[in-house]
């Protein structure tokens, strides 16, 4: 929202030797991460690396098994921090309405929760289906729509979760444009993918997961030119092949 | 053969005709299954879908109990209420035996847990899919209850139809409790029993086509109304 002053008083977000167990497997295993405030922080790995865990993790979804995570001064996750998940979760209303309850779930009503749902609408160029049901739009009409769920509240963080996985490239370009646009409003941006190149286009800083391991935190820059771990070098490598 | 035919005959006359008696059983048929899932809707809603969000020790055991709840035989049902409201019971003073009420009450307890035990799995199968997104929103314990309820309201309303379904059809526990007295507490399912121990098959009969009638009329509405809900909102 671009008159909804973000703050940065849930950053940064630390995790410390955080361990997640799952039944008798190490999801994560001593993960050390921390998040800046207005940057946009790409979580990369293989698949079963741990991606989705650390974000949820990282979003207070998931309590770790061990170690801490802290949100600025806070340990527990403060209000203001929003999610879009690989599979956008819609109510069964309109698109207006999914808006509308998200805002109302954060105390935001009235006609400023109306003013904010039209500008988010219109940001993510949905304006037209306001009245739609959300779950009959298509999937990158969803995703979008998501997208705008987050933006009407405003987020100090955005966590996303491979939004752009099940997405064309015209929808996969569509949802890039919008996070960069929220970016540049002030909201932190973690987002998880396996696309190297999307990460190149909008990551500035790069979390490289390798069997639940931090295998290295780096400038977005300096790991597409030249990773600075075994794993990196791999990982990039393996994409190129 | 011919006494069927002519029953049956009889049974239409009576029907098309609006027959002041049939009115006024089916009348209250409806007013006490109507009111009796009303009441349990108000309880077995929220029950059931805070036992679908909630995670409590022994929740497990809750719901095999649930379940098994479903399956109340109406007639201890009766029995026990009838217990609760005659003259020597703790809620004698109410005066309540052998009144609409008392059926009521009866038909409530019937179909609470079924109401509950629907709720919790239609509403489980919602939070499995909402969980996460509701928990990011930073919903609480009530506002994900609400939501989850409001959108599975098209789901639910098969909930309530199967509940009334039980309480229009039920005639054990509200014959102990109504005494099927006539023009006070008889409804359709004990005017039947009764009339059909007279002999007495066209109003019998006649009580039965309204009865199978108005719950295949509710069932084709929710079934209609579910499939247009489905296609318009997804």
């Amino acid at each position: 929202m671009g008159d909804v002053e973000i703050s940065v008083q849930g950053l940064p977000i630390v995790a410390s030797r955080v361990d997640v167990v799952r039944g008798s497997t190490l999801v994560l295993d001593g993960v050390d991460v921390a998040i800046a405030p207005r940057s946009r922080t790409f979580i990369l790995g293989a698949n079963g690396a741990g991606k989705s865990t650390l974000l949820r993790v990282l979003h207070g979804l998931i309590e770790p098994t061990r170690g801490r995570v802290t949100w600025g001064a806070f340990a527990t996750r403060p209000r203001g921090h929003a999610m879009v998940f690989q599979r956008p979760v819609l109510l069964r209303r309109s698109a207006a309405a999914n808006l509308l309850h998200a805002l109302a779930l954060c105390g935001v009503r009235g006609r400023e929760a109306r003013r904010r749902v039209d500008q988010a609408l219109t940001s993510v160029g949905l304006e037209a289906m306001a009245g739609r049901p959300a779950r009959v739009l298509s999937g990158g009409e969803q995703q979008r729509l998501a997208l705008a769920r987050a933006w009407a509240l405003a987020p100090e963080v955005l966590f996303l979760d491979e939004p752009t996985a099940s997405l064309d490239p015209p929808s996969t370009r569509a949802v890039e444009a919008i996070v960069n646009d929220i970016h540049a409003l002030g909201t932190t941006i973690v987002m998880t993918t396996h696309h190297l190149a999307q990460a190149k286009r909008l990551a500035d800083s790069i979390v490289l997961l390798h069997d639940g391991h931090v295998a290295e935190h780096t400038d977005a820059v300096a790991f597409f030119r030249e990773p600075g771990s075994a794993a990196g070098r791999a990982f990039l490598e393996g994409e190129r092949l | 053969m011919d006494t069927i035919s002519q029953s049956f005959a009889l049974a239409l006359h009576m029907v098309a005709h609006l027959d002041p008696r049939l009115a006024a059983i089916v009348g209250l048929s409806l007013a006490v299954s109507v009111t009796s899932t009303l009441c349990s809707a108000v309880i077995g809603l929220p029950l059931g879908a805070a036992i679908a969000i909630g995670r409590f020790p022994g929740r497990g055991p809750v719901i095999v109990a649930l379940n098994a709840a479903m399956g109340l035989p109406p007639v201890v049902v009766g029995l026990v209420v009838y217990l609760m409201l005659s003259r020597a019971g703790p809620l004698g003073e109410l005066g309540l035996l052998f009144t609409p009420p008392a059926m009521v009450i009866a038909q409530t307890i019937l179909i609470i847990p079924i109401i509950a035990a629907l709720t919790r799995q239609t509403v489980e199968d919602a939070w499995t899919e909402y969980r996460e997104q509701l928990q990011s929103l930073d919903a609480s314990w009530l506002q994900s209850t609400l939501t989850l309820l409001w959108d599975t309201r098209w789901s639910l309303l098969t909930v309530l139809l199967a509940g009334f379904g039980r309480a229009a059809a039920e005639v054990g526990a509200v014959i102990i409790v109504g005494g099927n007295i006539d023009g006070v507490t008889r409804v359709m399912t004990t005017a039947i029993a009764l009339e059909t121990s007279k002999g007495d098959l066209p109003l019998a009969l006649a009580l039965g086509v309204v009865l199978i009638t108005l719950v295949m009329a509710l069932n084709v509405g929710a079934h209609v109304t579910r499939q247009w809900a489905r296609a318009r909102l997804g």
